[in-house]
């Protein structure tokens, strides 16, 4: 035993930490490249008004997105240049919203259930006719806390 | 050149700047947050009948028709831009005026005070063809009035914005000046869609 304990170093070699960085930078590298934004894929053209008076919404797990506006170019063939609805990831009509509104309260837990906020993302060219159907069927489904989301900047 | 050797740099902590970057970029970022006008919807009608009744003098009617042309109380209103101010004289009414909102002492606890509250409500109705831009027009000049009407009383009270209040403050000056914008059930006047 003695023999063997003389040819071990007393000291622990160096690790080579050189390396170390690239492996942390290309686990960043890794979830910039995997995190993709939920909502990002739009199937309708959205160029939001401007406003003055905005707030910021505080609780993005509390916001439920409708969006609404021309069609995009490749679906202009199949559904015309009439504004949209979009819920999710899909065209809608105005008569899905009371489903997607129980979906959306579905989905959260019981305690935030009532505090969600309906953050509505109109194209400004869009008349007030589907958005105001909108509007009426939110409140039959007692879904009143409303964004009309907009950009900040002048009128 | 001399071709020396050089010594070798300690990189062990390279990673721990990558990290604090990491750590930083993930914290920092948020994914960019939603901004807008924020309303409450009213219930829906329940009855016909149970019509709170309101002075016409209470009353700024805001009608906006499909041409996006404004109307204020029967009044063909040239640009947008003039609705806030219209709004805050209605609703502030600072000489009393007859046609104007009529106000009615209210005590506001959170204050300590009696305050002279507006009746005013603006109504708002628009057509199926009114613009959604004109429309955030609009609601914007209305709530920039509510706004400017909070952070002048909060100035005259407490010195500051509306905003820097604490939150019993804020509290009462919202009872002081409520935002009582009322939109109108839909009407369809002009046409299709």
């Amino acid at each position: 035993m003695g023999r063997f304990k003389k040819e071990v170093s007393k000291s622990t070699p160096d690790l080579n930490m050189g390396s170390m960085s690239d492996i942390i930078f290309m686990f960043l590298f890794f979830f910039m490249v995997i995190t993709t934004m939920r909502e990002s894929s739009l199937f309708v053209t959205i160029h939001l008004p401007q406003a003055t008076e905005v707030q910021k919404l505080e609780k993005k797990s509390l916001v439920a997105n409708i969006n609404i506006g021309e069609p995009n170019s490749q679906y202009v063939a199949k559904l015309g240049h009439e504004p949209r609805i979009q819920l999710n990831d899909q065209f809608a009509e105005v008569s899905d919203i009371a489903q997607f509104v129980e979906e959306e309260r579905m989905s959260r837990d019981e305690a935030s259930r009532n505090k969600i906020t309906w953050s509505l993302k109109v194209d400004k060219k869009v008349k007030m006719g589907i958005v105001t159907d909108v509007k009426q069927e939110l409140r039959h489904s007692n879904a009143f806390k409303v964004n009309y989301s907009s950009a900040k900047g002048k009128q | 050149m001399a071709r020396g050797k050089t010594p070798g740099l300690n990189t062990g902590s390279m990673s721990d700047i990558s990290f604090l970057l990491l750590t930083f970029f993930l914290l920092t970022s948020s994914i960019n947050t939603d901004q807008g006008i924020q309303r409450k919807l009213p219930p829906p009608p329940k009855k016909q009948t149970e019509d709170t009744k309101v002075h016409k003098r209470d009353v700024l009617v805001v009608l906006v028709n499909m041409n996006d042309q404004i109307m204020v109380n029967s009044e063909f209103l040239p640009d947008v831009k003039m609705l806030k101010d219209k709004t805050k004289e209605f609703i502030a009414n600072p000489g009393n005026d007859e046609t104007l909102s009529e106000k009615k002492k209210v005590y506001i606890q959170e204050l300590g005070s009696e305050e002279s509250v507006s009746k005013g409500v603006v109504s708002l109705q628009n057509d199926r063809g009114t613009s959604y831009e004109m429309y955030i027009a609009v609601q914007n000049q209305l709530t920039a009035a509510f706004n400017e009407l909070r952070d002048e009383f909060s100035n005259a009270r407490f010195g500051k914005n509306f905003n820097n209040l604490n939150n019993a403050q804020r509290k009462g000056v919202q009872k002081v000046i409520p935002i009582n914008i009322s939109e109108a059930e839909p009407v369809n006047y002009g046409g299709n869609k």
